[in-house]
């Protein structure tokens, strides 16, 4: 049975119209009319134990709907969500106990004290027995680098001191699931290297499940084996990051730089020609000319300095894949 | 017992994180003690105006007082976290406490814990204690017993009212108000003797808001008056059981508007 079991999830929220103006005000207060929103329509996903899933759309297509469902907060108006067997917002208080979830957004820290009072404060909170709670909290602190941070109170600590120690935080008591919402969003290069490099460590190391919502298309370049897009309370597309490359398209792209004035170049396969300084960017379908064919057709006739071959960056992939599902 | 270990924590996390503030903490104290005394030195004026009100004198006045002031202050203290809960609907921090293995109910009390309400509490015990010796009262076990009983009915009472006023955040947070007529309100009516009010005034805050159990009819009790309202004995001694029983059915009312926060999300 798959670890995160959902099917055919559908969420509506009832939302107050308001419109502008004292006499609309003064109308909506007498008789308030309310507007029907589909934040789910109907979502079905099976997830196994050990995956690093992101999971991905734009503002308002029903990502938070889903976290918040999964992790207890929510209660859908139909269908079937079971998590590690439990239904998340009728158990919820077993259920809590073994998911960890990090918005980026909101601390879940003590914001006056000491971070190390709020891992205590959280020991007692999940009843973590004394010797698991100290074993964990040292592995942690060490693989974070939060030695110093432990005694600082958590309004004196950076954007990315916070998130590092917001991640131990949510896996003190050792959670089989990590939902993590937006967990790099606003940090440095420097600390999103460091939280990305832990997110694939406690997934690999200790098998924990993370489902990811991000913005940042590097995260899920980085982390995800798997992509889901959710787009308008739907499930639009699950696969791997190679599978949507190709559907959305299978295009690649060779950059080349030529000792001499480029040529002109128009072969079967190639889609784009960009060309600046000596420099060409040829758009080519792979499964119409090879990349071998390619070179070897251009540099029959052509002196050639350097040439790059590289995927559409994943930015333009999920553009496109937001353009072709109109979401 | 965990539970209550827990809780303790949290307190003695927010009072370190408050000490912290030192210079702000001592204000804060200070003022608050302040701003209540001022309020009774405005009954005191009036009394010196008008001598006596129908056939209540000045410290018989403040013995009420002092004791709804008293036990408004612990729960005010204690019960901070569901007082600021419109906040934590706000601001989405309600969600964390939803992800966390415990009761809402448990945390939200412990999310802030007012220490500098202290000195509300201060002042409502120098008036209780000036207005004792005034009034020359013989503390016997039976009235110390009475005091007890009525303060700590006071302090579920008013708990409840706070986790009421709370509740109604789950369906907007702008009718507070509402709820602020009955805690507020409550307190200055209590202040006063309730055989000066209307008839069903009187009988609101008996059988719905049982302000009267836990304030007024153990006070006549220890002052050995009589009561105009013709009240049974034993109305003096139900404060607790009324104090608790009120808490109890504001927390079911709380637990409803949790669901119903859990399946709008708003």
């Amino acid at each position: 049975m798959p670890q995160i079991l959902v099917e055919d999830l559908r969420k509506t929220f009832k939302v107050n119209r308001r419109q502008s103006g004292f006499f609309n005000s003064l109308k909506a207060f007498a008789h308030r009319q309310t507007t029907t929103v589909n934040a789910l329509n109907g979502i079905s996903f099976n997830l196994e134990e050990g995956e690093l899933v992101g999971y991905i759309g734009p503002n308002g297509a029903g990502k938070s709907t889903t976290i918040k469902i999964m992790s207890g907060i929510l209660t859908p108006d139909s269908g079937k969500c079971e998590v590690m067997g439990r239904i998340p917002w009728r158990q919820r208080i077993e259920h809590v106990r073994r998911i960890g979830v990090v918005f980026g957004q909101r601390t879940q820290l003590w914001w006056d004290v000491p971070v190390g009072d709020s891992f205590d404060l959280l020991k007692d909170i999940y009843k973590i027995p004394f010797q698991q709670y100290q074993k964990t909290k040292n592995e942690l602190v060490e693989s974070l680098g939060l030695q110093k941070l432990v005694e600082t109170p958590v309004r004196q600590l950076s954007l990315g001191q916070k998130m590092r120690c917001e991640l131990a935080a949510s896996l003190l008591h050792q959670p089989q699931i990590l939902f993590l919402d937006e967990p790099t969003i606003g940090l440095d290069a420097v600390s999103k290297l460091a939280v990305r490099d832990f997110i694939k460590k406690i997934n690999r190391e200790r098998g924990v499940t993370v489902i990811l919502t991000t913005h940042d298309m590097d995260d899920i370049e980085a982390l995800c084996s798997r992509i889901m897009l959710i787009g308008k309370g739907k499930i639009l597309l699950d696969g791997t990051i190679e599978q949507i490359r190709n559907r959305i398209s299978p295009e690649r792209i060779m950059t080349i730089d030529f000792v001499r004035t480029p040529p002109s170049i128009a072969f079967p396969g190639v889609n784009s020609v960009r060309g600046e300084d000596g420099r060409l960017e040829l758009h080519f379908n792979p499964s119409v000319i090879s990349a071998t064919d390619l070179i070897n057709r251009i540099t029959a006739n052509n002196e050639i300095k350097d040439f790059i071959i590289e995927n559409l960056p994943i930015e333009e992939t999920i553009a496109r894949m937001y353009d072709e599902f109109k979401i | 017992m965990n539970a209550i270990k827990l809780y303790f924590k949290y307190i003695n996390l927010h009072v370190r994180g408050q000490l912290q503030y030192r210079a702000s903490f001592l204000i804060l104290n200070i003022g608050n003690l302040l701003v209540t005394f001022i309020d009774f030195i405005g009954i005191w004026v009036l009394f010196s105006r008008f001598g006596s009100l129908r056939d209540w004198n000045l410290w018989e006045i403040g013995l009420f007082y002092g004791m709804i002031n008293s036990g408004y202050a612990i729960s005010e203290a204690f019960g901070r976290g569901f007082d600021l809960f419109a906040y934590q609907v706000n601001t989405g921090e309600f969600d964390r406490t939803l992800l966390r293995p415990r009761t809402t109910v448990l945390q939200v009390l412990t999310h802030d814990f007012q220490l500098t309400r202290l000195g509300r509490l201060m002042q409502g015990l120098i008036i209780l204690i000036w207005a004792s010796i005034n009034l020359g009262i013989h503390w016997s076990t039976f009235k110390i017993l009475l005091l007890l009983f009525a303060v700590f009915g006071g302090v579920m009472l008013f708990t409840g009212l706070i986790v009421l006023q709370a509740t109604m955040c789950f369906w907007s947070t702008q009718s507070l108000e509402i709820i602020n007529s009955f805690t507020y309100g409550g307190i200055e009516t209590a202040q006063w003797p309730l055989a000066i009010y209307n008839r069903w005034f009187v009988k609101f805050f008996i059988f719905i808001i049982p302000l009267a159990c836990v304030n007024y009819f153990p006070v006549i009790a220890i002052l050995g008056k009589n009561d105009v309202l013709n009240s049974p004995v034993w109305f003096q001694w139900v404060s607790p059981l009324v104090g608790v029983l009120f808490l109890f059915l504001s927390i079911r009312v709380w637990e409803f508007g949790v669901k119903h926060y859990r399946s709008t999300g708003s």
